[in-house]
């Protein structure tokens, strides 16, 4: 056994078992992050925050939330929102921070293109936070399905039967699969099983899996470090030398806690004011009307759409015949993964000092913006055509862009 | 030494993996199969009688929506149409073949919209318009009589599969 010298205070006896001022250094005392950041360099603790909000405010819901056919409707808009003391705020919180949570991802994700922190040793970052964007969105959309209104229904029926993959006279059928959408709803129609096992996923398998993801995303931060404002590289030892010799002025760093925690506060600060006023005021936005009705597979609801934030790749799913529509949509799931290896530019700097790659940047997110609008609009006349013009546009962009910044790196 | 040990290793690795993993997988895709209750839930009978050309029919059979459409003379007959009592009938199921929303049906056009995405149908269920990649799909179904049993293969059923119709 190890030996023990007497501890003289709580603080020594807890350091001489579990090493907690060595753990307090390396993950908050000198753990350093770039003095030359922004606003946007906080989206990260917001989004943990907003993360914990939905975690602790589904705990609230989960314990009234019935997961039947018959009962989950009424657990949902009659027991919790109307019997149980202040089950209006978990819901209301929870249906919020669901919402409002993609819109940080996506400001996280585009300050991440812009200022070029996917590369040059970031590449794990960006793929575990794409990572992260996908099981988000699958857990978004297994807890759509929890209310059993009309909306979760028929979003349930649609996005399970793009597994049935394509028709056969595609491919020779190779993907053609009978059986698997049956298989995964568990029944011919979403039902009783498919409820089941989509609260499963919802309230445990994919909550641990971002838990996890989220550690890995944090932990593929700690060798390449924080990007900064101009994507300068620096010799942290030495800037963390001077800090700590009380050169703070001259260093380029700043410790995790307390001197960057407290700006991340501030802003976190602000972002709750927003929060909490959508919460009490506005919540409505994330409750879709027909999601009001119960769950009826015999009448479709006149528009089916998503949530805003799958609008922009359902309107590149939409536009195209089924097989192609297929192809089309895989390809915008997968085409922010492959951003690092697209990328064939050696410069880390904002888009705006990049040539070519600013105009793409930008291009991108008007496009984007696009997508989402026509992703609202009843599929019709014009707004057809823009939205046909707009996915092409979008799967050209990815394609194109090895060439936009292959000659960055003869400047 | 390390040789035998990454003998060793490897061997309860794979041990553990193809005695434990692929029957735990095997066991856990089988756990997700519907239920034999589900997959033997019943058949559903409709009679004909009472219904009136031009006019649809929503019945429910295996949780999804059945339509069936009695057509008028002055309609286009096809080889997808179901004979009963010397009438004939449209029979599919009612969700359309792009991703599974139900077409509404306008009597005055003879033609199936969908409101998701577009797309059309006419009377026989054939895809007019749009992203639907094929004609709506026509159930089992046996008729008797007057009557038709939907989740029975009758000849007429059969012989509409081996033409590569249904």
């Amino acid at each position: 056994m190890a030996h023990f010298e007497k501890a003289s205070s709580i603080t020594e006896w807890l350091d001489q078992r579990l090493a907690l001022t060595t753990v307090k250094k390396v993950i908050a005392l000198e753990y350093w992050i770039p003095k030359n950041i922004n606003f946007l360099w906080a989206m990260g603790m917001v989004l943990a925050f907003t993360f914990a909000l939905l975690v602790i405010s589904g705990i609230f819901l989960l314990m009234y939330y019935q997961p039947s056919v018959d009962t989950a409707f009424d657990s949902v808009n009659y027991t919790l929102m109307s019997e149980v003391g202040f089950g209006w705020l978990w819901r209301h919180i929870h249906g919020v921070a669901a919402s409002v949570v993609f819109l940080v991802i996506y400001i996280h994700m585009f300050t991440g293109i812009y200022y070029g922190s996917y590369k040059k040793g970031r590449e794990i970052i960006w793929l575990s936070g794409m990572l992260l964007f996908i099981v988000f969105s699958a857990e978004a959309f297994s807890g759509y399905m929890l209310p059993w209104g009309q909306m979760s229904y028929w979003a349930g029926m649609v996005i399970t039967n793009l597994f049935e993959g394509f028709s056969p006279d595609i491919a020779g059928g190779i993907l053609n699969a009978p059986g698997l959408v049956e298989w995964i709803r568990g029944d011919y129609v979403p039902g009783q099983a498919f409820l089941s096992r989509f609260f499963m996923l919802h309230v445990l398998l994919l909550p641990l899996v971002i838990m996890a993801l989220i550690a890995l995303h944090f932990a593929a931060l700690r060798i390449p470090h924080v990007n900064n404002q101009d994507g300068e590289e620096f010799d942290y030892h030495e800037a963390a030398k001077l800090y700590k010799e009380g050169n703070t002025k001259e260093s380029k760093v700043i410790p995790f806690q307390p001197v960057f925690l407290s700006k991340d506060v501030f802003v976190l600060g602000v972002y709750l004011i927003f929060f909490f006023y959508l919460v009490f005021y506005h919540f409505n936005f994330a409750m879709d009307p027909v999601n009001f009705d119960p769950a009826d597979g015999l009448k479709t609801p006149a528009h089916i759409y998503p949530e805003w934030y799958f609008l922009w790749s359902y309107e590149i799913l939409r536009p195209f015949p089924k097989d192609p529509g297929l192809i089309a949509f895989g390809f915008a799931q997968m085409a922010f993964f492959l951003l690092p290896f697209l990328d064939k530019s050696d410069t880390v700097a904002p888009a705006n000092r990049r040539g070519l790659f600013k105009y793409w940047f930008w291009i991108m997110i008007v496009d984007m913006i696009v997508l989402t609008v026509m992703g609202k609009l009843p599929p019709q006349g014009i707004w057809n055509h823009i939205g046909l013009v707009a996915a092409v546009v979008f799967i050209a962009l990815f394609v194109a862009l090895p060439w936009v910044t292959k000659n960055e790196n003869r400047a | 030494m390390s040789n035998r040990r990454d003998f060793m290793g490897i061997a309860l690795g794979g041990f553990t993996a193809l005695a434990g993993g692929i029957p735990a997988l095997y066991a856990m895709k089988r756990s997700w199969d519907p239920l034999p209750s589900i997959k033997a839930a019943g058949f559903t009978e409709v009679d004909l009688t009472t219904i009136s050309e031009n006019e649809l029919i929503t019945e429910k059979w295996r949780g999804k929506p059945i339509f069936i459409l009695k057509k008028s003379a002055n309609m286009p007959q096809d080889p997808r149409d179901v004979v009963a009592g010397g009438a004939r009938y449209h029979v599919s199921i009612g969700l359309c073949t792009h991703l599974g929303c139900i077409p509404a049906y306008f009597p005055s056009e003879t033609k199936f919209k969908c409101a998701c995405h577009g797309g059309e149908f006419d009377a026989s269920g054939k895809n007019t318009f749009g992203p639907p990649p094929t004609p709506l799909v026509i159930p089992p179904f046996k008729v008797d009589g007057n009557k038709i049993v939907l989740g029975e293969a009758g000849p007429a059923y059969l012989e509409m599969q081996k033409a590569g119709i249904a």
